[in-house]
């Protein structure tokens, strides 16, 4: 019950600060909340909106979430985003004329791969080399971000694409579309079986049980002779494997190539979603919503109030501060343990 | 070659200038989050406190006409985020990098906030000390209009190595920072310690980001930092913990960024993104040679999470 | 309510321009809404509108707009060329009753605003930079663009005037055809006075990047470049930078003379509240307004920033005897025989590209003189 107080009494006390805050400078606190709940939930119309925000940030918010069950703190999500759309770009356009049934996955499965690839690959140096893996993810996730520049504006550039350089446009077929009877694509659709999925791993299999325990305590479960090696790599090439899919969904959803505009700030967004939902996979869907929410409203307290842009921002870091300090606060609620305890030795 | 045009030579003098011009917010923030990781914490907020130090710092000196003060209120807004990251850190179970990653959103987002009046105007700007006045190479001599905070960087990154040895406040912090249990008891405050690291971790790296609006490039936007806070947080680990090869590791840095432009200014314009990523791989390159799954690394204060 | 909101508003104003701001948070008057007979524009800018650049280029033409009569005008900035734009503009049809809409990033045009303006058939989308194509794209779309490069070429001449060393430098984000095409009529420009003249480039890889800008102004000035000029969002950083350093300076997209009161020489500068204008006009009249605007100087779509002191007088006669050949529109920046900068020839002697000739909309080489070469 907690679990669900926590954050809710943390969410209400962040909504007040940025009322008051807001207060400070001359806009009433109502009206800023009447416009983000109008914006937000407000019609049919706010609804999709919202969700069709949420649908990348769920699969970002795993990509931190999932080796946040082994203790690990991991922010490339970004980059693993921008590289399986690359991946998927490249993929799509390699098959150029094989059925469109056969493609799709395969550039569902190559964004997989290119993100698992890049969080692996910190997850591997965290266990071979004891590397940190915040640090490592953050610069493999700017190196990915220079990398698709390169290629989007160099080997992989669309000579049509004159003023926005990108890789070729894909096939129409190979793109995906609306949900039926609404106005959000099929992202949202993926981003929750994949939540739920990762949900079942962590929660209900030997698997998810002994990375829980890796993520307890590293000491007792090298002892008890869990593979601690094979479920930091598999864990963080999973979590790795639900961004690239986000940066698929991107390409075959919004974009129809890959280019620059891909990176959007989804991934550190992402980080945000995943401590607001306590690193749980499953409440990771409805946090998404709400920050697709705050996104949505945010240019209805630019256009209607004169607020700056970065009024979500402001909010997303009054949220996440003030959800920090009532974790500490709170005595009884406890986090997966993040990083605080002494590795093996 | 015309007397006008140094040619290639001008590539190894640009990337000098750069690397002096480029590395003092490498630095005050490197220095900075040396002395809050040497009492067992880090902050990865500083890249929002770097951004906040900018805005504040460039809106102070706006309104006042007085590049210093802007510099101070920049110092005193990065100590204030400081103490808000060590308070909230101090708490049960709260793990400090994710208070650096909010600290870091929110930094950013409260400066793009209240820094949209800012950037327009143009503030006064801090002076710079001429130290080529011996060269008749123009070239040269701009190389060498060094501003006061890098020698004030400079000067500060020994003193830190010193104080950190020589000092009862630099052993005290030290032995909070190897062991929060033997400095309780030994009977120090070990959560005063680190609020105190902490907030001045903050005043160097607001420091850092006043030098960015006010003197190089001197404008305040919302692109300016662009990274270099987080980047300056992973420097202090390539720096080995210590400040003065801080210095050092932040000359390099900024070279790494210099570089790329030196190389288009003589025609190469082949891959500047990835001559961009550079000092990012030089540092991920440098932290999987020198790290070992096996022990600590060297320098590393035991209490610091990222090392375990 | 609003009136209420309106006032406090107002006092926030003034308190900050009091503080000496020039332009308050957000600079936005509160939200009244429309009446039912008003016409209701929404602008849609990728970056701060106030960033003495691209964006505040456009945002002066939509504040040009907000005087006219019997409309209502809505703004957001910073909006990502993601599903961000598509549903900021949805936002804008659906709760603010939006018809006439102008996303003024050309990253918006394809998919987003083409995927918009298929959804709802009946409002109006002009984009900037597009290239609006019959029968390709959707009817309800325009797309809009100055041949700002006339205005380079200009500033090339009175560049090339004020170079002792021969040496002009360009900061560019991109090696894109608008940007490329930038940098080949300055050259030009600044060759026809002094064929020896070169052009150094520097692309920083992204619009706004302010320590990479900076760093290529004092690289270029490193080799010995006395005038710079470039083509990024916000030329701020490296105006001043040069004017730091005692070079000239020409701006873009904006008048920056303010920045570099000393090396200020001209600027190719947008004059987007024409272009506004006209749209809106046609669009209160009853005309659909014409899927593909283009034009330059003679129509006023783009201008030159005033000359600064240190033109010459044989520099502002050169300049300004071109500048009236361009206003007559008998002038043509790209004719043959011109070489790119590895020798091939890319036109041929006796061939002319007028301004409005599409082939040029798609450059990919540099022209004879500049040194640098593109990805």
């Amino acid at each position: 019950m907690t679990a669900i107080l926590v954050p809710v009494a943390a969410l209400a006390a962040s909504l007040a600060l940025f009322g008051a805050f807001v207060a400070l400078i001359g806009v009433s606190p109502l009206d800023v909340y009447q416009l983000m709940y109008t914006g937000a939930f407000g019609s049919w119309f706010s609804w999709q909106n919202t969700l069709t925000r949420a649908a990348p940030l769920i699969l970002t918010a795993l990509c931190t979430a999932l080796p946040a069950q082994l203790g690990l703190v991991v922010i490339g999500g970004e980059g693993a985003l921008v590289l399986g759309a690359l991946a998927a770009a490249a993929t799509g356009l390699a098959l150029e004329g094989a059925p469109a049934p056969v493609v799709v996955p395969a550039m569902g499965l190559a964004a997989m791969a290119a993100g698992a690839l890049l969080i692996g690959g910190a997850g591997a140096l965290r266990h071979g080399r004891g590397v940190n893996e915040t640090i490592s993810s953050l610069l493999l996730s700017y190196i990915a971000i220079a990398v698709l520049n390169h290629m989007v504006e160099g080997p992989l550039k669309d000579p049509a694409s004159l003023n926005k350089p990108s890789t070729a446009p894909l096939a129409d077929d190979y793109t995906i579309g609306t949900l039926p009877g609404m106005d959000v694509h099929w992202g949202l659709v993926v981003g929750v079986v994949c939540a739920l999925a990762a949900w079942v791993l962590m929660r209900r299999t030997t698997f998810g049980f002994a990375a829980r325990m890796v993520g307890g305590n590293p000491r007792a479960a090298r002892m008890a002779g869990l593979p601690v090696g094979r479920l930091l790599i598999v864990t963080t090439a999973l979590a790795g494997a639900m961004a690239g899919l986000a940066g698929m969904v991107e390409v075959a959803a919004v974009h129809g190539r890959a280019n620059a505009s891909l990176v959007a700030g989804y991934g550190s967004t992402g980080i945000l979603v995943a401590f607001l939902a306590r690193q749980n996979p499953l409440a990771v869907i409805p946090v998404a919503i709400l920050f697709g929410g705050i996104g949505a409203s945010g240019g209805l307290l630019q256009r209607r109030l004169g607020l700056p842009d970065a009024s979500v921002l402001v909010l997303q870091g009054i949220i996440f501060v003030t959800l920090l300090a009532s974790e500490g606060l709170h005595g009884r609620v406890r986090l997966p343990r993040l990083a605080k305890q002494p590795q093996e030795a | 070659m015309d007397e006008t045009s140094p040619g290639w030579w001008g590539v190894p003098l640009a990337v000098l200038a750069g690397a002096i011009r480029v590395s003092t917010p490498f630095l005050f923030v490197s220095l900075g989050e040396c002395l809050t990781e040497k009492s067992g914490r880090i902050n990865l907020g500083l890249e929002g406190t770097l951004v906040m130090g900018a805005m504040s710092g460039y809106a102070v000196a706006y309104g006042t006409g007085s590049p210093w003060l802007g510099v101070l209120v920049a110092g005193l807004a990065g100590t204030g985020f400081g103490i808000l990251h060590a308070a909230v850190c101090s708490l049960e179970r709260v793990n400090d990098i994710a208070v650096g990653i909010a600290l870091m959103l929110l930094g950013t987002g409260l400066a793009f906030f209240l820094g949209k009046p800012y950037i327009q105007p143009q503030a006064p700007q801090l002076p710079s000390i001429d130290f080529g006045w011996w060269s008749t190479s123009q070239q040269v001599r701009s190389a060498l209009q060094v501003n006061a905070l890098f020698l004030i960087g400079a000067v500060l990154a020994p003193l830190l190595v010193w104080g950190l040895r020589n000092t009862r406040w630099g052993m005290v912090l030290r032995i909070v920072g190897e062991s929060a249990e033997a400095a309780r008891a030994m009977g120090y405050p070990v959560n005063r310690v680190r609020l105190f690291a902490t907030a001045a971790g903050g005043f160097l790296a607001g420091v850092g980001g006043s030098f960015l609006s006010l003197h190089y490039p001197g404008s305040w936007n919302e692109r300016l930092s662009s990274g270099q806070g987080i980047t300056a947080v992973a420097l202090v680990i390539f720096a080995r913990w210590d400040p003065v090869l801080c210095f050092w590791a932040s000359l390099l840095f900024g070279g790494a960024g210099a570089l790329g432009p030196a190389l288009q200014a003589v025609g190469v314009t082949q891959g500047y993104y990835l001559f961009n990523a550079a000092p990012y791989v030089l540092t991920l390159a440098i932290m999987i040679a020198t790290s070992s799954a096996r022990h600590r690394l060297a320098g590393a204060p035991a209490e610091l999470s990222v090392t375990r | 309510m609003v009136d209420r909101l309106r006032l406090s508003r107002r006092s926030v104003l003034k308190t900050v321009t009091a503080a000496g701001g020039l332009s308050a948070l957000g600079a936005g008057l509160p939200w009244t809404p429309a009446l039912a007979k008003d016409l209701v524009i929404g602008f849609v800018y990728v970056g701060p509108r106030d960033d003495f650049g691209y964006n505040q280029a456009h945002a002066e033409g939509a504040a040009a707009v907000k005087l006219m009569p019997g409309v209502k005008v809505l703004e957001e900035e910073k909006v990502p060329e993601t599903v961000d734009v598509e549903k900021t503009m949805e936002s804008m049809i659906n709760l603010d009753g939006a018809s006439l809409l102008f996303p003024t990033s050309f990253g918006y045009f394809d998919p987003h605003v083409l995927k918009e303006a298929k959804k709802h058939k009946g409002l109006a989308f002009l984009h900037c930079g597009g290239l609006w194509t019959k029968g390709k794209h959707p009817d309800n779309v325009g797309s809009y663009f100055g041949y700002i490069d006339e205005a380079q070429y200009l500033s090339g001449i009175v560049a090339g005037y004020a170079s002792k060393t021969k040496k002009l430098g360009f900061v560019a984000a991109k090696p894109i055809p608008q940007v490329l095409r930038n940098i080949n009529s300055f050259t030009l420009g600044a060759r026809s006075v002094d064929p020896s003249i070169t052009t150094a480039v520097i692309f920083t890889g992204d619009w706004s990047m302010p320590v990479k800008e900076a760093e290529a102004t004092n690289s270029l000035i490193a080799q010995g470049v006395d005038v710079v000029t470039c083509h990024v969002d916000s030329p701020k950083v490296i105006v001043e930078t040069a004017e730091k350093r005692g070079i000239y300076v020409t701006g873009y997209h904006a008048n920056q003379a303010k920045l570099a009161p000393n090396g200020y020489l001209t600027g190719a500068e947008w004059n987007w509240a024409k272009v506004y204008t006209d749209y809106v006009k046609m669009v209160q009249g009853g005309i659909k307004p014409p899927n593909l605007v283009r034009g330059g100087l003679k129509e006023g779509i783009v201008k030159t920033s005033p000359y600064g002191a240190a033109v010459s007088d044989k520099a502002r006669n050169h300049a300004d005897d071109v500048k009236g050949q361009f206003m007559a529109g008998s002038f043509v920046v790209y004719k043959g025989p011109l070489k790119d900068n590895k020798g091939n020839i890319v036109i041929a002697a006796g061939t002319e590209h007028g301004q409005t000739d599409i082939a040029l909309e798609s450059m990919n080489w540099l022209v004879e003189g500049v040194v640098g070469s593109i990805a």
